[in-house]
């Protein structure tokens, strides 16, 4: 049971880049991947930009018959997948099926597939309604697809902790491996550019509805006003220490060392807000002293008020630009359950190259007392990084990835 | 480090037939079933036009009109429940530290009346080919993404510890019990709030399982609608509720002197990895599920008083189901009474897995084991002993209660008096 917790494998479908190879290329520079909205007539709303993936034809990835079975989140769970086990080495017959399990975070699930069957719904009638939506929208399906696509036997799961759930289930992996289980694939995915998800974003309040896309997102600016959604997530390869020894895995980009989690106060209860408390569990976790972190990826809201909360939970555990932070995910939008675990294929890439990918087109705000790693890439060492989600409702989520000597 | 014991002290559930624990026992130890006729919108252009509705005013359940303008009904199902839990737990919940109150909460379909409200709202009764949004309701994000289930629960009891939805499916209810065992046990949560909710009964959810035939067909006898086991059953009848518990570790239970209903003892989920609504007909994934929680449980097949099956009423399931035990559980699949407490209650997707526990360890509370209502005509291919039509006095220390839902997720708990004697 002492056996620590390895990432072995990553795969990323993100606006900025369809595989890690373009996503790292995209990332480390800061390249805007969020642009005008094509996947649907955005001109009738106040907000009208977004991180889309463009290019992504399912067909040659897919098999034909999948397609028309499956969202577009699903789609892209799929590939992300595919380029995970590729990158983990692992060739059919390496692990026993019942040895190895699937847990994902999402967020809204099938949603434009459900969408698009509401519309038939209440134009055409009940009887037009599609077999695949008993399947294809709920939350549960890129689980249940990625487990018969590569015939994962073991255990499961799925979380909805909106941004947190992202790393919520990557915490739930590794408890699967601490049971027994040799391999889980893990992550979140979400894609909900569509009208209902369009109208969903913005009765949330917190969207962003400036139209330049270099300007629309700008967590801890003083300029922030909102966030841009984006789409798609990663997939993540946990495997347990000793059975990733005994297959003799290729990749064996960091240990999964800590995790911590809280729900903040109800509001109005004038208490202080939970991450703090998550980023020091998952630090405890982890067994390392906070001077020991090279980076923080911050959850990045975009909103003063969630902003200020997130720099002033970091500035209490680091003290004053004590570490640096980084929120890559301004090149891609916010991509619910998603982001976080892409933020964990940039964090172990960033160990890998030695360099802080930059949050793009932010100009600190000088009320924040953090060191944020704006524009232009870092060189350092990372060897500890601190990855962090939060989710509307409340939720906190905080992650301690380490390399390994 | 000897393993911290989970343990049960206390349930809510608000099920079809029955709002709280006394009148949900009273139905299913009478064997009376809770399936009509839809009333809940005009279910005459659907192919399957019963289901089993939970009678709900949520006005008469301490919820105040903002709340119940802002949650989704089963977002108010599951509050309801957790403040019936918790004041059942006798738990002065205010008194502990919030940051070791977690919450875990399961659900198949979230919000799904809610969206399906907004959309037509919203697209003028999908008029609009795009939405307008300024029609749309001002949570709609809240229902968009189903977290907020586990936020209103949380909000309820005064929880700032680890919180989460859970949502596998139709195991959800099962699942998201277990997550809030495995934070107990890792000691990240000294006390959870955790269980299922689900109000699945709209136009939607009706219409997708009408394409699949996977809902009943027998509108013209409602109540007699859910068969499971039976021989002329006919696929599942859609039913909603929820249950929610209250978990805490044996040892500090026993201190504070609560009643501890049952020792969540094994559990363990597999992946049939075979076809999103498809079954292997042998049973396998599930049956290792079986085997697995036994063995976490430190318990035998011949230990085990009572099967709570998932009993969905399908063709398919309930002969798979049948196939898993006999695999599981060699000779003691024929000596363990089974029985589906769907035939009552219908199949409430992602909250039906809470929704059985709750009747296992209310069973194990009475020595009596709820009935498969409707069970009339046998079907060879399931042949074990599923009580038929009356409940039976039967004592009852350990349970085993199974899912088993569409994208292949297979679970299966085992429930147990902690005094028991282990193998």
């Amino acid at each position: 049971m002492s056996a620590r917790t390895l990432v072995t494998g990553i795969g990323v479908a993100a606006p900025s880049g369809l595989g890690v190879e373009d996503f790292w290329a995209a990332t480390r520079i800061g390249k805007n991947a969020i642009g005008p909205v094509t996947r649907f007539d955005a001109s009738s709303y106040p907000s009208r930009l977004a991180g889309e993936i463009h290019g992504f034809e399912p067909g040659e990835h897919l098999p034909g018959r999948l397609v028309p079975q499956t969202d577009r989140v699903t789609q892209l769970a799929l590939v992300a997948t595919d380029c995970a086990f590729e990158d983990a080495g692992l060739a059919p017959g390496d692990l026993h099926p019942c040895d190895m399990g699937v847990v994902t975070a999402a967020g809204s699930g099938g949603f434009e597939f459900g969408e698009n069957e509401l519309r038939k719904l209440w134009r055409e009638g009940p009887k037009h309604v599609s077999a695949y939506q008993s399947f294809a929208w709920f939350y549960a399906v890129n689980t249940g697809q990625i487990a018969v696509r590569n015939d994962l036997r073991g255990p499961t799961g799925v979380l909805v902790g909106d941004q947190a759930g992202g790393l919520d289930a990557l915490a739930q992996a590794r408890r699967r491996l601490r049971k027994g289980s040799r391999l889980i694939a893990t992550g979140g995915f979400d894609a909900s550019v569509c009208s209902l998800g369009w109208a969903a974003h913005l009765a949330g309040g917190h969207m962003s509805t400036s139209h330049e896309p270099e300007r629309a997102y700008l967590p801890f600016d003083e300029a922030a006003s909102g966030y841009v959604p984006g789409e798609g997530g990663a997939l993540i390869i946990l495997e347990d220490e000793e059975s990733a020894a005994a297959r003799g895995a290729r990749n064996v980009y960091a240990e999964f060392a800590g995790y911590g989690a809280t729900l903040d106060p109800r509001p109005g209860s004038g208490r202080e807000p939970g991450l703090r408390r998550a980023v020091e569990t998952a630090l405890a976790d982890a067994g390392c002293h906070p001077a020991e972190v090279d980076v923080v990826f911050a959850d990045g809201a975009g909103v003063p008020r969630l902003d200020r909360e997130e720099a002033e939970a970091i500035t209490a555990v680091f003290g004053p630009l004590g570490v640096p932070v980084t929120a890559p995910k301004t090149t891609t939008g916010r991509i619910g359950a998603g982001a976080a675990p892409v933020d964990v294929v940039s964090a172990v890439l960033a160990m890998r190259e030695g360099l802080i990918p930059p949050t793009t087109n932010v100009e600190p705000s000088p009320a924040y007392d953090i060191d944020l790693v704006a524009v232009r890439p870092r060189t350092a060492s990372v060897r500890t990084a601190l990855v962090l989600a939060r989710g509307r409702g409340g939720f906190n989520s905080a992650v301690v990835l380490r390399a390994l000597d | 480090m000897v393993a911290r014991r989970v343990v049960i002290t206390g349930i809510g559930v608000l099920a079809p037939g029955g709002i709280g624990v006394r009148e949900f026992w009273e139905l299913l130890s009478s064997g009376r079933t809770a399936t009509r006729e839809i009333t809940h919108f005009d279910a005459s252009p659907f192919r399957s036009r019963v289901a089993a509705e939970a009678d709900f005013l949520p006005e008469l359940h301490g919820l105040t009109d903002r709340e119940i303008r802002r949650m989704d009904r089963a977002a108010q199902f599951g509050v309801v429940a957790a403040r019936e839990a918790v004041a059942d737990s006798g738990l002065d919940l205010a008194g502990l530290d919030p940051y070791r109150t977690g919450v875990s909460i399961g659900t198949g379909v979230g919000a799904v009346s809610s969206l399906d409200k907004a959309y037509r709202a919203a697209s003028d009764h999908g008029r609009l080919a795009a939405v307008d949004h300024t029609r749309a309701p001002g949570d709609l994000y809240d229902h968009f993404v189903p977290g907020s289930f586990a936020t209103e629960v949380a909000w309820a009891v005064g929880a700032e510890g680890p919180a989460t939805v859970v949502s596998t499916g139709c195991t959800s209810g099962i699942d998201s019990v277990a997550h809030a065992v495995d934070l107990i046990r890792e000691g990240s949560a000294d006390v959870m709030v955790t269980g299922a909710t689900d109000a699945p009964i709209t136009p939607l959810t009706l219409a997708c399982f009408d394409a699949i035939k996977a809902t009943t067909s027998l509108n013209d006898d409602p109540q007699r609608a859910s068969r499971p086991f039976d021989a002329t059953r006919r696929g599942f009848v859609l039913g909603e509720g929820a249950a929610v518990f209250v978990l805490e570790e044996l040892e500090s239970a026993r201190r504070r002197g609560a009643t501890v209903y049952a020792e969540v003892a094994g559990y363990a989920s597999r992946s049939s990895a075979f076809h999103m609504t498809g079954l292997r007909p042998d049973g396998r994934e599930l049956a290792e599920a079986i085997t697995v929680a036994l063995d976490e449980a430190h318990l035998n097949p011949s230990d085990l008083d009572y099967v709570n099956a998932h009993g969905s009423g399908t063709r398919q399931n309930d002969a798979h189901e049948t196939a898993a035990y006999k695999l599981a559980l060699g000779p003691y699949a024929h000596r363990t009474p089974v029985s589906s407490v769907k035939s009552m209650i219908g199949h409430s997707l992602g909250s039906v897995g809470s929704i059985e526990i709750a009747a296992s360890v209310l069973a194990m509370r009475h020595h009596v084991v709820p009935p498969t209502a409707n069970l009339r005509t046998r079907d060879p291919q399931c042949d074990l002993d599923y009580v038929p039509l009356v409940a039976r006095e039967h004592r009852t220390d350990a349970v085993l209660t199974v899912g088993s839902g569409f994208g292949g997720f297979q679970s299966a708990m085992v429930l147990a008096r902690p005094d028991r004697s282990t193998a």
